[in-house]
């Protein structure tokens, strides 16, 4: 069945899973529903502990068996053991059929891959992959589906029952004996623990794992001792080096920076620019030096942002200590310093996963955003984002906050080099939709800008502005030109992967990686 | 006359003709000039493979109007012949002679450019030459340097292989290179030619490189050869003329235009006379002002 | 042309390309590696089939290791692979045989 952003989703797919196809950002809205509800056992006896003496034990005391969902978070990023110990010691146990559902997976776990083979592991959801991981399910080794879906998307899916979670690990840098995790502190500090949140309220059972054990109680914290089962103490639950580098130097890549230039002075010109403003971006090099230049214009504008929102690095927090952002609304932590500053700005706060980008909550704070500025692995002539699949048809990426923040911002831009070697990043179709063209609004690279013809208003308020606009078919054509019209990447047959639109439904699936044979 | 002669040369951007991924599309940084180089930065070994590279380049990648000079390798050297060779089948629009100190060197250039156009059925006089000054005796015979074509464009100095051969260093106060620019510059000019600085290679030091480029410009030189595109920016901003001096400019090209269009040899700008010595230079303001893209007027 | 020697020319680097080319009886024998075949592959073994067909090579055994280079520069590297395995570097036929 065809859905409207042009993606034929196979009917078996359609019917294996139950879900619908994707029918526009907006189709859910307003619908009613209620909200999923885990099995909570009761604690009432104030003699009993919460404290069990390894994994195996917890796993036990869930109940552990056949088929389960288990839920991790991704704050360790790169550096996170907890996904591995946990995984280990299902695996030794003889446990099958597991569905890993974590908020996002990395080549950390890397370890999981034979799990993959021998049947452990037959379902992952995600927001992404990358490493071997995304290697074997794009080669088909995951029996299941692998399920890819936005930070928000994840929320939504838990909240609305789409999928159960049974036990959730949460991996707290710092833990008291009664479950009080805070993500601040001990030996694997991640300066927030904002995706864990809607596992602790969702999971029928949650384990906090902790390698600093604290007096109780740990407060405030991220997530209360009312939502948690157990805790165990091990050695490590992260590797510091890998959690959060040093803060990025400013890019010296000229490239990056023209984009930068142009990203802020588009920005500025537009009419989303004044006093109280919103605003989020990555952390990539061009996103990175737009921030300084847009802070750069705040300062001689004397314009201030209200909230800053999302993941976080130095740029943002700087800003925020030197007062020309109110608020930073934060869901995680890229860099030492945003890290630190959560600790010391009482302004820089805390967010659930859910209070960024649930699209089907009471309203998120992506639907607040006036400006998001985003990357992405390619564009189309459509305005559509892939964020997901390389260009030679390999899972590789992470949906992230991508398509929440698009969806909810008044200006979606998505910076984009017109080229990764021979790789043309402008195409006329996308290899795999994860963010639909109707949330995109302007596409900047270093050739040139072509803003979304939907948004005939940006258009006009950029009469007169010196920026080098063009048309987007015009940026793929140059594209083309310098390294040829690429041929479509060809796949197996069989669907690996679902591409999650955040409210649930398909908007692209992903088939099996097939190595390229010539024709003749 | 070539028009290419006196085209504005702030940027020269020195690029490795061996490294595809720098000459796929360096004019994106908007230099005036790439300067393609065969010489130093191509390993002895990779000479022949540099070529090829250079000619498809040159054939094939369209550099949207910035000037294509080729740094050939020097005349004590094998592979001369067949760069100046390359050169003209590949079409570039300048060759960049290093080492050179006597006229006579650029003639030889300048005949085996001569050469290879008739061997590729090519126009004589499209290809232009300049000259790099990399000792003190290339420095001591910059005018005879200046003098010796019509084809040559100016001269830039090599400020490494010159203070070698003053028996010093670059030291970043530019002591060392004093004497060298002064005589060059004033050479250049009585030529009537242009004239280049060297390169600055500290790309840590941008500060320094901002102030030694303000006194080559107050020095008189057009332009400073470039090793990074994060030189490029500030050195166009050096480069481009304040909105006094455009104004200037602009009066000058004007009542000059005119009162010669009315047979008129005597010119008034804001109530001072000026005569027709200030036309070329405000032409030059202009022209700087349009590549800054800060030229509003109708000239 | 007929190949007198084994030539290579070029990197592993990112928008570069390797390319070797031996002396071969049996037409041009061609291996293709790149890091952009997916989207590519036919593009790049056409455009090394017709430089080596420009240079008149009819029997070689020719190995690609490309990383995304342009046209421009796979062209670049066969002809500089052959030219290399005949000892050529002077008088090279700009404009005929190499276009």
């Amino acid at each position: 069945m065809i859905n409207s952003v042009g993606r034929d989703i196979p009917d078996q797919v359609l019917k294996d899973t139950g879900m619908k196809v994707f029918q526009g950002s907006r189709a859910r809205n307003a619908e009613e529903y209620v909200k999923a509800a885990p099995k909570v056992r009761a604690w009432i006896d104030p003699t009993e502990s919460k404290m069990v003496a390894d994994i195996h034990e917890a796993l036990v005391k869930c109940g552990i068996k056949d088929g389960m969902t288990l839920g991790f978070h991704h704050h360790f990023r790169n550096g996170d053991k907890v996904v591995n110990m946990v995984m280990e010691e299902v695996h030794k146990m003889g446990i099958k059929d597991i569905t890993i559902c974590a908020s996002s997976l990395g080549s950390a776990h890397n370890p999981i891959l034979p799990m993959i083979e021998d049947g452990t592991v037959t379902g992952i959801q995600s927001s992404g992959v990358r490493g071997k991981i995304g290697d074997a399910i794009s080669n088909g080794k995951l029996k299941g589906y692998a399920i890819m879906r936005s930070h928000g998307g994840r929320v939504r899916a838990i909240e609305s029952g789409d999928v159960h979670i049974d036990i959730s690990f949460i991996g707290a840098p710092t833990c008291d004996e009664y479950g009080n995790c805070r993500a601040v502190g001990g030996k694997s500090d991640c300066g927030v623990l904002s995706y864990a949140v809607v596992d602790a309220k969702y999971a029928d059972k949650v384990v906090a794992i902790t390698d600093t054990l604290v007096p109780y109680p740990n407060m405030p914290a991220s997530i209360s001792q009312i939502d948690v089962d157990y805790v165990v103490v091990v050695d490590e639950i992260g590797d510091p080096a890998k959690i959060a580098t040093g803060a990025a130097k400013p890019t010296s890549d000229v490239r990056k920076i023209m984009m930068a230039e142009y990203c802020t002075q588009f920005v500025v010109n537009s009419p989303y620019f004044k006093e109280g403003f919103t605003y989020q971006t990555g952390v990539g090099g061009a996103s990175l030096a737009s921030t300084i230049s847009l802070g750069e214009v705040m300062k001689e504008r004397n314009i201030h942002m209200s909230v800053g929102i999302g993941g976080m690095a130095s740029a943002m927090c700087k800003l925020l200590d030197e007062g020309w952002i109110g608020k930073l609304a934060d869901t995680q932590d890229f860099d030492i310093d945003a890290i630190n500053n959560i600790k010391t700005n009482p302004n820089h706060i805390e967010i659930s996963g859910s209070e960024y980008a649930n699209p089907m909550n009471k309203g998120s704070y992506v639907n607040r955003l006036d400006v998001v500025v985003l990357a992405a692995l390619e564009v189309d002539t459509h305005f559509n984002c892939n964020v997901v699949v390389d260009s030679n048809g390999m899972i590789t990426g992470a949906q992230g906050g991508h398509p929440d923040t698009a969806a909810g911002a008044k200006c979606t831009i998505v910076i984009t080099p017109l080229l990764q070697g021979r790789i043309p990043c402008v195409k006329t179709d996308v290899t795999t939709v994860t963010t639909p063209g109707e949330d995109v609004d302007v596409i900047i690279t270093e050739y040139g800008i072509a803003i979304n013809p939907k948004r005939q208003d940006l258009i006009e308020a950029m009469k007169g502005v010196k920026l080098p606009f063009t048309t987007i078919e015009e940026l793929r054509d140059l594209a083309y030109s310098m390294v040829g019209e690429p041929d479509p990447v060809e796949f197996g047959d069989r669907v690996v992967g679902i591409i999650e639109a955040r409210d649930g439904t398909i908007i692209d699936v992903v088939r099996q990686f097939k190595p390229y044979e010539y024709k003749d | 006359m070539n028009p290419n002669l006196k085209r504005l040369r702030r940027t020269m951007m020195f690029l490795n003709c061996q490294k595809p991924g720098l000459i796929k599309d360096p004019y994106i940084y908007k230099p005036d000039s790439i300067m393609l180089d065969l010489e130093d930065a191509v390993a002895e070994n990779q000479k022949d493979a540099a070529r090829f590279s250079l000619y498809h380049a040159l054939q094939e990648i369209d550099y949207h109007g910035v000037e294509r000079v080729v740094r050939i390798n020097g005349l004590d050297t094998p592979h001369w012949q067949e760069d100046v060779r390359v050169c003209v089948a590949g079409g570039c629009d300048s060759i960049r002679i290093p080492k050179v100190e006597h006229a006579k060197d650029v003639h030889i250039i300048e005949e085996a450019v001569r050469k290879a156009e008739d061997e590729f059925g090519r126009e004589h006089g499209r290809i232009l030459l300049m000259a790099a000054l990399e000792s003190t005796l290339g420095i001591l015979n910059a005018y005879e340097i200046c003098t010796s074509s019509e084809l040559l464009f100016g001269c830039a100095l090599s400020g490494g292989d010159y203070t070698k051969d003053l028996q010093t260093k670059i030291t970043g106060t530019g002591v060392e290179l004093n004497g060298a620019r002064q005589l060059m510059i004033i050479a250049a000019r009585a030529a009537k030619k242009q004239c280049f600085d060297t390169v600055f290679t500290n790309l840590d030091d941008m500060e320094g490189f901002i102030k030694e480029t303000e006194m080559i410009k107050l020095m008189g030189f057009d332009g400073k050869s470039i090793v990074n595109p994060r030189q490029i920016a500030p050195t166009h901003k050096i480069f481009t003329p304040t909105e006094k001096e455009i104004d200037f400019a602009e009066k000058v090209v004007k009542e000059i235009d005119s009162k010669k269009a009315m047979g008129i040899g005597v010119f008034t700008v804001n109530g001072k006379m000026i005569d027709i010595a200030f036309y070329d230079g405000a032409k030059r303001t202009i022209d700087m002002a349009k590549a800054a893209g800060v030229y509003e007027g109708d000239l | 042309m007929e190949l007198k020697g084994t030539g290579m020319a070029g990197t592993l680097e990112s928008s570069d390309a390797q390319v070797t080319v031996e002396p071969g009886t049996n037409g041009i024998e061609l291996s293709i590696e790149s890091s952009v075949i997916n989207q590519y592959g036919r593009q790049i073994r056409a455009t090394v089939k017709q430089t080596l067909e420009n240079l008149e090579i009819k029997n070689a055994k020719v190995t690609v290791v490309d990383k995304g280079a342009l046209d421009c520069t796979l062209k670049a590297r066969v002809e500089g692979a052959v030219f290399r395995a005949n000892g050529v570097v002077e008088g090279l036929p700009w404009g005929g045989a190499i276009k």
